[in-house]
């Protein structure tokens, strides 16, 4: 099982690229330069990231720190503990239906203190991967044609964010550990 | 919001610092963490450089219309309410497909349009319909095959395997969407959520306000001498 599921993380990327310019140039897109084009776009993309990854990554590198971090963690682990989930993920796991950036900065915070291999740095990866910013998405496209009554929207939205959190650390600690 | 979150880490963390006496390593760790930060986003620009190329290619190559096409049926079932020949099942079979291709900039254009044809087939102003609850419902739960920022983030703090959580994000993010979808179908037929009611209680309120630009055969029809919305600013209510 965790063999055919690594298999399928290992060949995704390579096959999708292989596919995609494949299929591109029997459509006679000029590849080569639509390419290094859209990838002029990267750049802006990692840039925009970068104030709010130091906002959040020094926030919580002084959270740690002081000790405070150890004291949020011992009184989230009861209720973790019951799920398999170590308890330093759930603050990003509640940060990622809120603010985007916040989450990125503290999964990038928690892949730093404790590596991208270990338990909190694979969960904390595939929970920030599998869903969204229930928050700004629903205020961003139901502004947009002037909503104000979301009526579940949020409440569905939520469940998803849990469910995607519950997803992943089951998936993880079945598949690694 | 995300300024009180801010704020109150940075507070306790020297209040606690202070307490515990690691108050230098929490100094340390702002000089330490700010230049990781901008290490980390450094690292960050080749692989995003990378898919957005890639990205790129897919669009020009047509792939978005191609895959819309295929979940088209699919989402037959999940809007019941939206008419088969409406340019709203167009926009938004190429919003999830080009969510599904992890095109973020070229899928938010096609989600704002999808919303707006969406918004043709709602007979209020402010009040969101089954069809754009659904639609959000599958938007904030992301159907992505490859998360490119998750895997962007592990492989600039780390090459080694960083895209070892590709199959592990594709079933917990089918879970989280099939969770949403299923949650959406419930909730659209509570006492607190189902469209009559609330179209009532908002009746009632004073604050229902008719979309002139609606294009459905069932038009709400207000009472004879109705004030519709006197705030203009009405507060967005979750």
């Amino acid at each position: 099982m965790t063999a055919v599921l690594e298999a399928i993380s290992v060949w995704a990327i390579p096959v999708v690229v292989a596919l995609v310019c494949f299929y591109a140039i029997c459509k006679k897109v000029p590849v080569y330069s639509v390419f290094t084009e859209g990838a002029k776009e990267g750049f802006s993309t990692a840039i925009m990231i970068i104030p709010y990854l130091v906002a959040m990554l020094c926030a919580i590198g002084m959270f740690r720190a002081s000790g405070a971090m150890d004291w949020l963690c011992d009184a989230l682990s009861p209720v973790t503990n019951l799920i398999g989930m170590p308890s330093e993920v759930l603050p990003m796991a509640i940060m990622r239906s809120f603010s985007g950036g916040g989450a990125e900065g503290m999964m990038a915070e928690l892949l730093e203190t404790f590596g991208t291999q270990s338990q909190i740095g694979r969960i904390a990866s595939v929970a920030l991967g599998s869903t969204e910013t229930t928050f700004y998405v629903v205020a961003v496209y139901f502004g947009s044609v002037g909503i104000s009554n979301t009526r579940h929207s949020i409440a569905a939205g939520l469940l998803g964010d849990l469910a995607s959190l519950l997803a992943s650390v089951f998936i993880v600690n079945i598949m690694w550990f | 919001m995300m300024n009180y979150i801010w704020v109150g880490f940075v507070v306790i963390a020297v209040i606690a610092g202070g307490a515990t006496g690691q108050i230098d390593a929490v100094l340390n760790n702002i000089f330490s963490f700010a230049e990781t930060a901008v290490g980390i986003a450094m690292g960050l620009i080749g692989v995003m450089a990378f898919f957005c190329g890639l990205m790129k290619v897919m669009e020009k190559a047509g792939l978005c219309e191609k895959l819309g096409k295929a979940i088209a049926p699919v989402m037959r079932l999940l809007f019941p309410d939206v008419p088969a020949d409406h340019p709203a099942n167009s926009a938004m079979a190429l919003y999830f497909a080009a969510n599904i291709l992890g095109i973020g900039n070229a899928a938010t254009p096609f989600g704002l349009k999808a919303m707006k044809e969406l918004q043709t087939l709602n007979p209020t102003k402010g009040i969101a319909t089954n069809a754009q609850c659904m639609l959000m419902a599958i938007s904030t739960t992301s159907i992505t095959l490859i998360p490119v920022t998750a895997i962007g983030l592990r492989a600039a703090v780390q090459t080694e395997s960083a895209a070892e959580i590709i199959a592990p994000v594709i079933i917990a993010t089918t879970i989280s969407t099939v969770t949403g979808v299923v949650f959406t179908l419930l909730f659209q037929k509570t006492k607190r959520w189902k469209w009559e009611n609330v179209i009532e209680k908002e009746m009632a309120a004073g604050r229902l306000e008719i979309n002139e630009d609606y294009i459905g055969d069932s038009p709400i029809v207000l009472p004879e001498g109705y004030n519709g919305s006197n705030e203009k600013d009405a507060k967005v209510s979750w």
